[in-house]
Parts: C-alpha cells; structure tokens; sequence
C-alpha cells in the first residue's frame, strides 16, 4: 500500500505502454475471429476485412493530410476500426459498400470530431450503423458458412430472425458456439471472440467488468422474458459487441461504478431492442445510444475527494 | 448605393440564414430530401418573407411596440395562407412533397427574425431588398442542399435521370443525412466567410486591392505597402466599425 502511493518527482519510469501497443494487442486479439471468419465464409471474408482496414487507414490519413494535423495513421487505431467494421458486415457485401463504410467510420465518427480519443461514439459501429440504414437489403443477405459467396451459396436466416419468427434458433448451442451460423463476419464464432477478450484481460487492456455484466445483463433479461439465456448469448453481434465495443476506451466510462451502469444500459437495450424491436439485433444501436449517455454517467460516477460530502446540488 | 447592394447580397452567404445565422434549422432538413422540395420551399419561403417585411416596415410606426410579435405573427400568417392556397391550386405535387412545413413557414425563425431585427428598424426598400436577398440566401442553401442528398441519396438530381446517375446512398435522404450534409456545407460557407470577410477589410483599408495580393504568388510581398496595411489592419480588433459599416 504504501510502496503503490509513493509518489516521486520526474523522472518517472513508464511500463512502456502506448497507443499502438494497445491496438497491436486488440488486433493480435481479434486474429483468432479473422481466422475463424475465413474457415467459415472462405476468402470473400478476407476481401471484406482487406478493403475495410485499407478504406479506414486511407481515410485516416488524407482526413489528416486535408485538415493539416499531425499525422496519426501510424497509431493502428484506424486498422482496428476497419477489422471491427469489416467483423460487422455479412460476407456478401459489394465491396464498395464495405469501403464506404470505413469512409463513414473514419471521417464522420471520428476524425471530425478531432481524432483518436475525441469521437463520441464508436466509430466501427457508425460505419456498421450508415450501412444498415443506406443498404437495408444488402446488410441482411445472409449465407450458411461453408457455401461460400458465389452462385451456390446458401441464403438463409440468422438465428435472432429465426427467433423472432418462431422462437426457436434453429442451430445448436455447440454450433453457435464454433460459429456455425449465419451471421456478420466476426460475430458467428463465440470460441474465437472469447480467446481474444481472455488475451486482452490477461494482458489488462481491457477489464472484464464491461462484457461479463454485459453479458450477464443479458442472459439474465432473456431467462426473465422467458428466452433462452445460452443461446441469446451466441447468437447476433453480442460477443462481439460486448468484448471488442463496448470496452473502446474513448467510448465508455473509466471508472468501475460507471462500467457497470455502461454495460447495464447496453444489456438492457440489447435485450429490449431485440424482443420488442423491429430489428431482430440490436447490440449496435445499444452500444451507440450507451455511447453517447457515457458523460452523463461519468458526471454522475465521479469520485469524491477523500473527506468531501456529495452537494445535493452542484455548481458545475 | 452600396447600403442598399449590401443588405442584399449580406443574406447570401455572410449572413445566409441557414448556413451562417443557423436559422430556419428544421425546414431546411425535414425538406431538403430532393432538389425541387428545397426549390419551393425556398420560394414559398422567399415570398412570404419578401411580403411580410414590406408590410412590417410599412407598419412599423403603428404597431405598439408590447404587441409587435403577434402583429408580426398574424401578417406572417397571412401571406403565409395565401402561398399555401397558391401551392395546393397550381403545385400539387410541392404540396404533398412539403406537407406540414408549408403551413409551418408561420414560425419558420428566419421570417419573424427579419421582421423583429430588421424591418421593424428600416425603410420599406430596405427591408424589401432585405427579405430579397435573405430568401435567396435561404433558397440557394436549400437547393445546394436537395441537390446534394439527391444525388447521394437517390442518384438523382431534380428527378433526373430517371434511373439515376449513381447507386443510391440512402442515408442521405434519411435525417442522419440530412445532419451530415448540412454540417459540412456550414463549414465550407464558414471558410468562405472568412476569406470573404478578409478581403473586404483589406479593400476598406487601403480602397483598392492587388490583384497579385489574391493569389498569393506577388515577389513584391515582403515590401508592398498595401500587404503592410492588411497586417495591421489584422492585428486591431475593428469589428464594431465593419458592423457600423453594414447596418
């Protein structure tokens, strides 16, 4: 204890840790998925997640060059904002579309409201979110895996809009597990998710209070309403969402008392959004509106100095 | 002469309503899916305004000063009445396209902000000329702006072509849209404002302005005694002798 709060003066010793290493680590975290996704929907995947994380690195850096502010192409986070992106798309998506995409995330989300560390929202997301709302029927092509995307690939429904037609997934637990379901690229295999949020907790990156009261919230609420707690967690963009999103650092409270409202909010939207909705999925749009309720929770959350009493009204 | 080409051309891009005074906000969206919507809701807009300003500064003097905004609002109100009859006779298609908002120009801010700020204040010319270029300013930003969302949102401008010039963006004739275009277009007409504002206190300054000085490209910069006068015209805050200027 007392080793930890002595405070010395400058020089310091830092743990060497930066922003590329950070993002290096997300994207050796989401390596397994990228891999999963190409065993399950063959090399189209590949393509999607290429022209993703070149869109997004491009635009990162002509928004930069156009602005005329420091160059900051060499942090990785637009590469990571691509995987994301390209994670939350299906496999048959025109690759302009997924290019346009990373367009939106990049300079929309992120670099008009300043860059790195200022976007309000989650950038992968808003790309996946401007997609859905301009290319409703190409968003919502789904394929079995291992059909491939060409002429004799399978078009069939994901398991959320099997459940929202009839209640049942129509897939096993255990091949929901692997990823053997129709779905976004990087979402169908829970396996693979779950390796890279164990590396990232093991290499305290991210904390794992966000995804497992996420999660949590989830299983519970749908046990609640009656639906299957396991598969709602397998199916959709939820393990996804829950490890990779809802932990951006820019995005979402800092402290514990804010991470668990944050991920209890998301949970809840989540859940109402997909059994009341009139989108079978929801956890983008819960992730988002969670997003942009984060200062609010951060104001409300704030710790107090040691010995101070919370005013009943504030003067800020 | 020049208080007169001032208040007009004041309203189309230093002072457009839209872009500049950020007036008007919720016509513009809702109505700027198409080209042709933003063409007649600017009109419509435009002759309300031109009207209610000559008919305001006309009463400017009878009006009680207490009850000047529902006077303003009831003369609105009417010329507003009379452009939705004129719409619905000759222009159904507008009509349907305009809906609500045609009805809606009663509290469209820009028409009542004219009348309480200038054509209370000003002779009947002026606030003429004044409603004339404020319109115009108001119709050019909706018509850049349908055109835009259009073109992106449905590949198409003024319903031309017919299977559209590219693949449709749809979420450009969503409101998300309509917030992206109408962001970007304030900061292109700040920019412009800028450099506009620049070359005006420069031309006030010294009465004349090289034409070397514009581009950028004068050899004779570092000595040019009117490149001189600009600097020092930047260094003293004089922006309530440019506002004197205008009014």
């Amino acid at each position: 204890m007392e080793h930890t709060l002595t405070v010395t003066s400058s020089p310091h010793l830092h743990c060497g840790m930066n922003t590329r290493g950070i993002m290096l680590d997300v994207l050796i975290a989401l390596l397994p998925a990228a891999v999963a996704s190409v065993w399950l929907f063959g090399w189209r995947a590949a393509a999607v997640e290429l022209v993703c994380i070149a869109s997004c690195v491009a635009s990162e850096f002509l928004t930069r060059l156009i602005l005329k502010r420091p160059q900051s192409v060499g942090d990785l986070s637009a590469v990571v904002t691509g995987l994301l992106l390209a994670f939350n798309l299906p496999a048959t998506i025109p690759l302009w579309q997924a290019a346009l995409g990373g367009v939106a995330a990049i300079v929309v989300a992120k670099q008009m409201f300043g860059g790195i560390g200022q976007n309000f929202v989650n950038p992968a997301l808003i790309g996946r979110i401007v997609l859905m709302a301009s290319f409703p029927a190409e968003m919502n092509n789904w394929v079995s895996p291992f059909s491939g995307t060409g002429a004799d690939a399978i078009s069939t429904a994901t398991p959320l809009a099997n459940m929202a037609a009839d209640g049942g997934t129509g897939f096993g637990l255990g091949e929901m597990f692997v990823g053997m379901r129709p779905g976004c690229l990087g979402e169908t295999c829970a396996l693979a998710l779950l390796l890279g949020g164990v590396y990232l907790v093991a290499r305290r990156v991210i904390s794992p209070l966000t995804p497992l009261v996420y999660l949590g919230t989830v299983g519970v609420m749908t046990w609640l309403l009656g639906g299957d707690p396991l598969a709602s967690l397998l199916s959709g963009g939820l393990m996804l969402g829950a490890v990779f999103m809802a932990t951006d650092y820019t995005t979402s409270p800092i402290n514990k008392t804010g991470k668990v409202v944050f991920a209890l909010g998301c949970g809840l939207l989540t859940v109402l959004i997909r059994q009341y909705g009139s989108l079978p999925e929801g956890v983008s749009f819960a992730i988002v509106i969670m997003n942009i309720l984060t200062p609010l929770i951060e104001r409300a959350t704030r710790p107090l100095p040691f010995g101070q009493k919370r005013r009943l009204r504030r003067e800020d | 002469m020049a208080n007169y080409t001032q208040t007009f051309t004041k309203g189309l891009i230093r002072e457009n309503p839209v872009l500049r005074l950020v007036l008007g906000t919720c016509p513009t969206l809702a109505v700027t899916t198409a080209a042709m919507n933003g063409l007649g809701m600017g009109a419509a807009a435009t002759f309300v305004l031109v009207c209610s300003n000559i008919v305001i500064s006309l009463l400017r003097h009878i009006i009680p000063g207490k009850v000047r905004l529902p006077s303003y609002i009831v003369i609105i109100a009417g010329f507003t009445t009379i452009v939705q009859m004129l719409v619905k006779a000759y222009l159904p298609s507008i009509d349907q396209a305009l809906g609500i908002y045609l009805p809606l120009i009663v509290v469209n801010c820009i028409i009542l902000g004219r009348a309480e700020a200038f054509a209370s204040k000003n002779n009947v010319a002026l606030s003429a000329l004044d409603g004339l270029g404020m319109g115009a300013g108001f119709t050019a930003a909706l018509i850049i702006m349908g055109s835009l969302r259009e073109l992106l949102g449905s590949g198409t401008i003024f319903g031309w072509p017919e299977g559209g010039l590219i693949p449709s963006i749809t979420i450009f004739v969503l409101p998300a849209g309509g917030f992206f275009v109408f962001g970007i277009l304030i900061w292109l007409t700040n920019r412009l404002s800028k450099k506009l504002e620049g070359d005006t206190a420069r031309r006030e300054l010294t009465g004349r302005v090289c034409a070397a000085c514009d581009t950028g490209g004068c050899p004779n910069a570092a000595i040019c005694s009117l490149a001189a006068g600009e600097a020092a015209d930047a260094e003293k805050p004089d922006v309530k002798r440019r506002e004197s200027a205008h009014e």
